[in-house]
């Protein structure tokens, strides 16, 4: 096949071309981006349609009687919580185990390594639940005691401690656990292509590997770093299943992460109430996911402003 | 050159591997679904066949399969799928048209009936399927034999009573040291037919130490939350001085507590909670075919132990073609059948259905019919 | 200058002859070895001493004593620069072993609880007419690699394009559009996924609807964000000079793109859908709602439930039979095939992007 392009280009006429190929490519790549437009107007449409009975219903009506906004404020307080955690924990880490890959670890077990990396994808999220409630959770009983009894005074480890482990902690680690392969297969990538010159430039005028990294590697990468991390994010606010099986979400508003008192997160609340749920209230846990998909909608706008913001700065073309 | 020939072949030999992959998935059936050669079943009941669906409560899972698999033994043509999506779900796919037959740990609201007759153009059948014992599960290093008062339980969980050596536990285990541990009341965290089974037992049994509404979530906040049967009964292995409710059949290798009922404690034992079913008045004014129960939750009848979830099959005394409405009626009425309940016992740790109660829901059942 | 000034002062005290001013002196290779092994007997004998000793205890003190002996050692040695990169080193690698630890103890655990079951008969039997102990869980692997597999076959293509589209064609408002709803889309929670595609077949056959081809819908608007965003920054990686010399060479654009644009970076590409199939996969909720579970084989995707590994898992764990063991060790099994499924795919999808990919190197 790399024969037959050579010929093209070899017998390709030096004037400008527009050929049916090239129309018929551009055609349907833009009416792929136009059916994912469609399809995600499908979606926002079910989701406002179904959404429009809890949001104009009297509050009495209401799953726990309350007014929409209150049921949904401590899910969305519980989401953001738990994705932030995982987001603090895993970018840093993702961003020091890409760099290990790629510019650290012995070239010929580099490739492995990355493949071992990804194999955390690989886990559903499902077995990450089990995996948080029988090994983890139990893991870090010792840990949270220890918390509470040096650093008891931050609200964050003010305690009382669960005997269960079953933690907003143990969320937020099991998600940057989940998270960290999506990050670090992105900026693995991202920093695999950073231009060869710029890092022998650096070498060459006497910079140690790390100042080499920080000059030339990571200036490069940054876009890359947060388009994972965003990606990353989007999986950590719409986790379900891990959640769900994992958290003692009993819908507490509290920083406290090592309570058995932890507020719930959107996706996990609508896996928990949604199949014994009629009427009304499945309207209103789908109101919950219309939140989500706002609160995505916004946290994405920003990472793009960053990105944008930064572009001129990076490497690329 | 030679490079980017191999790199060709190589290329149709990954595509051959990936086709001839899938031509080998597609090839062959399973084993143990080799086609049945004549009436395989022993049954004396004419066979029947065909396909029905159902859907609804998840605690009903265990003994679905079990049903299922020794239904469709006896009957090989039949194929019955159930669908644990939850018995909200069950019953709004019901009502709606979407399964033949559904699940449902609550009998149907007043209003509820009113649309299952409409959408079933006929009145709708609800019987008891499946009763289960709901243990009250506790993990207290060096002690086993726990008795508690409908009270004290419900003290328990409303966290009112936070110590294990409280007086009112002590009271009701003469002789049993108590340590001094905190207690971690273990509630469900997803909405389930146990929560409201449970809470509707405090409501009746404890009276006013339960100012709850009695619903399918669990309205105390701050206490440890698990997802499902398995997440509670999890959650209170794992954490030392944790107590929670789950099904009996589930939880045997924990501590279970004695309820007391009268004057005595029983124990969460299928015949126990047979019992109640027995001594509790049908709903009535809900149609000629639906057997609803007020469960006698304060009963003191001596035997009998109330904290028990009951789930209701629900189905159509009329169905637009004959094969679905045989289908249907065999399929019920095996369920209710002394062979299907001691299965359902004997694979779901259920209790199994008395025989008056089954001689008062065959006839519903047999009613079952093609028209509309 | 002043680099001599402080050689002269350090060196002045252990009276060592004068070092060429060039050269630094260096750490000997086996000195950052032999800190982490003083590290650790120091480590040990504190906390044996102590009464507190545990391995875990052990191995996270005596990595920060290694990482900030390391720093000082070679600070005082080498100067400051050097420590930077020695700690910088130290840190990575740890910040590596940190994330390897949460695999280790994943697959530990699936394959201990797995391999009860991970016999004969669960590749070739399924559930049907099984109570209790023994079958498998063949039907819910067909159904698993049938339902993905179309919904690959439906985003693969979309996302690819797609993401062409935004880093090759798409300038002003509707590259912008598609941009940001993409990012949108990556939020959407799987669950809604399922009800989505829920909703929309129920409009067509009815409330009842239940099919394998449903869940490979709720699949692909869960998995075409991941394909775009991964390809998108991918493609963008690639150096304009490919494109300018292609074009250069009088090649149209899209043979430029079919050409030199995705072969290049196809690697990533391809790991990238790996990540996205391995994504969705898994995912339980949304299989549970449309495409429902079944006992029995089920090989048309267009009629009928189909039973999935992961939603096999989910119910074999969340309501067991009596005696419970048989239907745990089933969902394990059935968890340790589902890795292993993802595992091949993976292997496969890095043998794609080694046959395709151009030799730059």
């Amino acid at each position: 096949m790399t024969t037959t392009t050579e010929k093209v280009i070899a017998k390709a006429p030096p004037k400008p071309v527009l050929q049916l190929g090239d129309r018929i490519f551009a055609g349907s790549a833009k009416g792929a981006g136009i059916l994912i437009l469609v399809v995600l107007a499908g979606v926002a449409a079910f989701l406002i349609a179904q959404a429009m009975p809890a949001i104009v219903a009297s509050p009495a009506d209401l799953p726990g009687g309350k007014t929409l906004v209150a049921y949904i404020a401590p899910l969305v307080f519980g989401t953001i919580l738990a994705a932030l955690i995982a987001l603090l924990i895993a970018t840093p880490l993702a961003v020091a185990v890409a760099l290990f890959i790629t510019h650290y670890a012995p070239r010929r077990l580099a490739q492995g390594l990355g493949y071992l990396i990804d194999l955390l994808a690989a886990v559903p999220s499902i077995v990450y639940g089990l995996w948080g409630v029988a090994v983890l959770a139990p893991a870090t009983l010792g840990l949270s005691t220890w918390l509470n009894t040096y650093l008891g005074w931050l609200p964050f480890f003010a305690g009382p401690v669960s005997v269960t482990g079953r933690t907003m902690l143990v969320v937020g680690v099991t998600l940057a656990v989940m998270i960290l392969p999506i990050i670090t297969a992105v900026a693995r990538e991202v920093f695999l292509q950073t231009p060869k010159l710029h890092e022998e430039a650096a070498l060459a005028l006497g910079a140690t590997r790390w100042e080499m990294i920080r000059m030339a590697v990571l200036p490069f990468g940054r876009s890359g770093i947060i388009s994972g991390a965003m990606l990353g994010l989007g999986r950590a606010l719409g986790e379900t299943m891990a959640v769900a099986i994992i958290l003692s979400a009993s819908g507490a508003v509290t920083f406290n992460l090592i309570s058995s008192d932890n507020p719930s997160t959107i996706a996990g609340n609508i896996a928990l109430q949604f199949p014994d749920s009629t009427g009304l209230a499945v309207n209103t846990l789908i109101a919950s996911g219309l939140v989500l998909f706002v609160i995505t909608l916004l946290v994405n706008a920003l990472a793009r402003y960053i990105i944008n913001r930064r572009r001129e700065f990076s490497g690329a073309n | 050159m030679k490079t980017v020939r191999h790199g060709a072949r190589a290329r149709i030999a990954a595509v051959g591997i990936a086709a001839s992959g899938a031509l080998l998935i597609a090839g062959c059936g399973a084993s143990n679904e080799s086609a049945p050669a004549g009436d395989a079943g022993g049954s004396a009941a004419p066979s029947v066949s065909g396909t029905i669906a159902g859907a609804g409560a998840s605690s009903q899972q265990a003994a679905q399969e079990a049903w299922i698999a020794t239904f469709t033994g006896q009957n090989a043509d039949a194929n019955i799928t159930y669908d644990p999506s939850g018995s909200g779900a069950g019953r709004t796919q019901f009502l709606g048209g979407g399964v033949a037959f559904a699940g449902s740990d609550a009998y149907l609201k007043p209003e509820e009936v009113t649309q299952a007759n409409t959408r079933c153009k006929s009145d709708v059948v609800e019987v008891p399927a499946y009763v289960s014992p709901i243990a009250i599960i506790y993990n207290i290093a060096g002690v086993s034999n726990l008795q508690l008062a409908p009270a004290t339980i419900a003290q328990i969980f409303d966290r009112k009573i936070t110590k294990w050596n409280d007086p009112a536990i002590a009271a009701d285990n003469p002789g049993v040291t108590l340590p001094d541990l905190a207690i971690t009341p273990v509630n469900r965290s997803d909405k389930s037919g146990t929560t409201q089974n449970f809470a509707d037992y405090l409501k009746t049994a404890a009276g006013t130490s339960w100012p709850y509404d009695v619903s399918d979530s669990w309205p105390v906040q701050g206490g440890e939350a698990a997802q499902g049967t398995s997440g509670v009964v999890g959650a209170v292995k794992a954490g030392n001085g944790a107590i929670g409710y789950a099904d009996e059949s589930q939880a045997r290798d924990l501590g279970q507590a004695k309820v007391k009922v009268g004057s005595e404690y029983v124990g969460p034992t299928p015949e126990a909670a047979a019992a109640v079913l027995e001594a509790s008045p049908r709903v009535e004014g809900q149609g000629p075919s639906v057997f609803a129960y007020k469960l006698a939750r304060d009963t003191s009848a001596s035997g009998t132990y109330p904290v028990v979830l009951v789930s209701y099959l629900l189905a159509c005394s009329k169905y637009p073609d004959a094969p679905t409405a045989d289908l249907v009626k065999a399929y019920l009425n095996y369920v209710v059948s002394s062979d299907g309940q001691s299965v359902a016992a004997d694979k779901a740790g259920a209790a199994p259905l008395s025989d008056s109660l089954r001689s008062q829901i065959t006839p519903a059942i047999n009613a079952i019919a093609a028209g509309s | 200058m002043s680099i001599d000034t402080e050689r002269q002062q350090s060196g002045a005290e252990v009276t060592a002859p004068p070092v060429p001013s060039l050269v630094r002196a260096e750490l000997p290779t086996w000195a950052p070895w032999a800190v982490l092994g003083g590290s650790f007997v120091v480590i040990g004998a504190l906390l044996a001493a102590t009464g507190g000793f545990s391995i875990g205890m052990l191995v996270v003190a005596s990595a920060v004593v290694y990482a900030v002996a390391t720093y000082v050692l070679s600070r005082v040695v080498e100067g400051g620069r050097k420590a930077a990169d020695r700690l910088v080193t130290i840190v990575v690698t740890l910040a590596f072993l940190i994330a390897l630890a949460p695999l280790v103890s994943v697959v530990v655990t699936v394959v201990g609880n797995g391999l009860a079951r991970f016999d004969v008969e669960f590749f070739n039997s399924s559930m049907r007419g099984v109570i209790g102990a023994g079958g498998g869980g063949y039907h819910a692997i067909v159904g698993t690699l049938i339902i993905t597999a179309l919904a690959a076959v439906m985003s693969i293509p979309v996302g690819l394009l797609t993401a062409v589209y935004l880093v090759e064609y798409g300038k002003g408002r509707l590259a912008r559009a598609i941009t940001f709803f993409v990012d949108v889309m990556t939020g959407i929670p799987s669950i809604v996924a399922g009800l989505f595609a829920f909703a929309l077949f129920a409009l067509f056959f009815g409330p009842g609807v239940r099919l394998g081809f449903a869940g490979s819908v709720a699949l692909s608007v869960l998995m075409i964000p991941v394909v775009v965003r991964a390809t998108e920054e991918m493609l963008k990686i690639v150096p304009n000079e490919l494109r300018e010399a292609a074009f250069a060479l009088g090649t149209p654009k899209w043979r430029t793109i079919m050409k030199v644009v995705i072969p290049t970076s196809i690697a990533g590409i391809a790991s990238g859908v790996t990540l996205a199939i391995a994504r969705v996969i898994g995912e339980t909720a949304p299989l549970l709602i449309v495409a429902g579970l079944t006992t029995g084989l089920n090989f048309n995707p267009f009629e009928g439930r189909m039973a999935t590994l992961p939603v096999f898992a989910y119910t074999s764990y969340a309501a067991p039979g009596v005696p419970r063991e048989p239907y745990l060790d089933r969902a394990w099994t059935a968890a340790l095939v589902l890795i292993i499924i993802v595992l091949v795919l993976n292997l496969v999808a890095r043998l794609i992007a080694r046959l395709f990919a151009p030799k730059t190197r």
